[in-house]
């Protein structure tokens, strides 16, 4: 952990004060406000940073190891940007069952996605689009399963995945991302 | 005709017009039962969650009211937390997350007259983390609770003051194990705790007395308090009372989740009847019957059932899958079990070798790799099964497997070596042929539809 203090962005005062008001939940201990913190950050800046880890450690009173030994282990919570757009496909039985692994090819290859950063991990040349394979999203009854950023997407098939990336190219064009 | 669902947990839920928030919940009643259940000693709330005779509706099936009674209140002299385990990560169950998006006020009521029982005055939800949703349903739903006062201080005028937090996870299944979530919840890698000495009713949270509870099984105690221990009783079968949400999947034409009392549908009549039979007019081949750790149960294989007599006494009967009802003991009975109520179908199309590999990958991936033979045996079992099913299989592979999967089972911490382990047993003494023949490498199953499309 190299980081230090001034490396650590400037963060704005509704993050601090988000950070505060998740902190308070855990009045025995704060140390439990770590993962909260993690997501937080997550959400804030698209992956953890080493500054992200410094500075929840700081404000948890914790070693930077304390907070870096929970981020490498929670499997969404993630060390690097990943897509703008985020396809995460379902794996387990019941998808599979229901054609999940077909999807993640169509999403794959639609997104051309080419670069693999991980196991079952897929990134775009341009960075914007990401598609991986999870663990079991519970809700095998709508097999296939998948989730895009934090939206769920249930019954997923070739045809709905052509309608979403429609939308998000049109989105594209708006916002110029 | 199918059988009508009893509705009691999901009676409201997809009701049109139904909604999440307060204003609905109250018009349907809701919070009255609080009402009652704070006029009442927390004692006597236990003692009717005993004569209910509710077991866990998370897995393990173990008796509610026994496990609130491991807490000693005359002598305990820390805080009591209830922790409310929503972390459904279990592949084929789904019956939490409909009682999260669709009704969290049963949750949050069933989890103040639970807290207050355990005089728990701190709770908190352990959401799984691909719940964003359900975790922003929740938060609202528990503000809108906080506003009528049905949570915070002095809960309706009645001196007892609780709160509840949401706290969301973040993709690691080993946190739907207590000891995990406990160490989750305290900020750390979520490695189970060895018990004894960790009962989490001895030792949890914060080395305080913890309860924690299935979501499913929090929402009973509202039932059991609104209709009287004795009364809920009558519901299901002796020792199996009460309803179950069955979650179905995979290949049937309705997969989905039905409720009924325990014990009074089969496994027939759920897959033929309520779910429209197998897919494609196919033939039932297996059932996963509590989650895909749960022992895989062959449909032409008969099962040797116990069955009290008239006179007391009990005989052994044989049946075949269909004919099994769903409770958690005569489950139990067939070597598998009903676990957390998610029923994974396969057809007679299925590569069943392609179908374990699928499992073992989850189970290699999920471990939290804190014992050894859990770490290793389980991403040990995936390479073989990889090799098996790319063609590389070896005719002695079958026996390493169940060598491998033997010595998982029993020798970790936590329940996650048996529930790697189970499923490796099972399929392998099950259809132990299609191991063979893959291994043999004949294309006898060229019939067969792969499970997945190889990737690489």
């Amino acid at each position: 952990m190299n980081a230090t203090e001034k490396d650590v962005p400037q963060l704005e005062e509704s993050f601090i004060e988000e950070a505060e008001r998740i902190i308070s939940q855990y009045p025995v201990s704060k140390r439990s406000a770590s993962l909260p913190l993690l997501h937080l950050w997550q959400k804030h800046f698209g992956f953890v940073s080493p500054q992200g880890v410094q500075w929840i450690a700081e404000k948890l009173d914790l070693e930077p190891i304390a907070v870096e030994e929970i981020a490498t282990f929670y499997p969404m919570i993630r060390q690097r940007p990943l897509g703008h757009y985020q396809f995460k496909v379902c794996r387990t039985l019941s998808c599979a069952l229901a054609g999940s692994y077909e999807i993640f090819e169509y999403i794959k290859k639609s997104c051309k996605t080419v670069n693999e950063v991980g196991h079952h991990v897929y990134v775009s040349e341009d960075g914007k689009f990401s598609v991986e394979f999870v663990e079991c999203l519970a809700a095998c009854g709508n097999a296939p399963v998948m989730m895009l950023n934090e939206e769920e997407w249930m019954d997923v098939t070739q045809t709905k995945i052509d309608a979403i990336l429609n939308h998000l190219m049109r989105e594209k064009k708006k916002e110029e991302f | 005709m199918p059988k009508a669902e009893y509705r009691l947990i999901l009676k409201h839920a997809d009701e049109p017009g139904y909604t999440v928030d307060i204003d609905c919940y109250l018009r349907h009643g809701g919070y009255q039962v609080l009402k009652k259940a704070l006029a009442m000693a927390p004692d006597q709330i236990i003692q009717e969650v005993k004569i209910s005779g509710l077991r866990g509706r998370g897995g393990a099936g173990f008796p509610t009211g026994v496990k609130w009674g491991f807490i000693n209140h005359e002598k305990n002299t820390k805080p009591v937390y209830l922790l409310c385990n929503a972390d459904e990560s279990e592949p084929g169950t789904f019956k939490d997350r409909q009682i999260i998006y669709k009704d969290p006020h049963q949750l949050i009521e069933g989890m103040v007259i639970s807290a207050y029982a355990n005089r728990a005055h701190l709770a908190y939800i352990y959401i799984r983390g691909e719940f964003a949703k359900g975790a922003e349903i929740l938060e609202k739903a528990l503000a809108e609770a906080r506003e009528r006062n049905f949570l915070g201080k002095n809960i309706l005028g009645s001196g007892y003051d609780l709160e509840i937090y949401v706290f969301r996870g973040a993709g690691a299944y080993i946190c739907g194990e207590e000891t995990g979530l406990i160490e989750s919840l305290e900020g750390k890698r979520a490695y189970p705790r060895i018990k004894p000495p960790y009962f989490p009713a001895v030792l949890g949270l914060y080395m305080c007395p913890t309860i924690v509870n299935n979501v499913e099984t929090l929402c009973h105690v509202k039932h059991i308090v609104e209709m009287g221990g004795a009364e809920y009783a009558r519901i299901g079968t002796p020792n199996n009372t009460g309803t179950r949400i069955w979650c179905v999947s995979g290949d049937v034409n309705k997969p989905g989740y039905y409720e009924y009392p325990c014990g009074a549908i089969t496994f027939g009549e759920l897959l033929y009847e309520v779910c429209g039979g197998i897919r494609n007019g196919n033939k039932l081949k297996a059932v996963i019957p509590g989650g895909s750790s749960a022992k895989v149960l062959r449909a032409d294989k008969k099962y040797k059932i116990p069955r009290k007599k008239e006179d007391g006494s009990t005989e052994m009967i044989e049946m075949g899958l269909e004919d099994i009802p769903l409770d958690f003991d005569t489950v139990a009975a067939t070597g598998s079990m009903s676990g957390s109520g998610g029923i994974i179908v396969m057809d007679h199309t299925r590569d069943m070798v392609e179908c374990l590999r699928n499992i073992a990958e989850f189970y290699a991936h999920e471990s939290c790799g804190q014992c050894t033979p859990c770490r290793e045996g389980s991403l040990w079992m995936k390479k073989m099964l990889d090799r098996i099913c790319s063609g590389g299989g070896r005719p002695e592979d079958s026996k390493l497997l169940l060598e491998v999967a033997n010595h998982i089972a029993g020798r970790t911490i936590c329940a996650f070596g048996e529930a790697c382990a189970w499923p490796v047993q099972s399929f392998v003494e099950m259809f132990g042929e299609e191991f063979e023949a893959k291994q043999r490498r004949e294309s006898s199953l060229e019939i067969l539809e792969p499970v997945t499309t190889r990737t690489a």
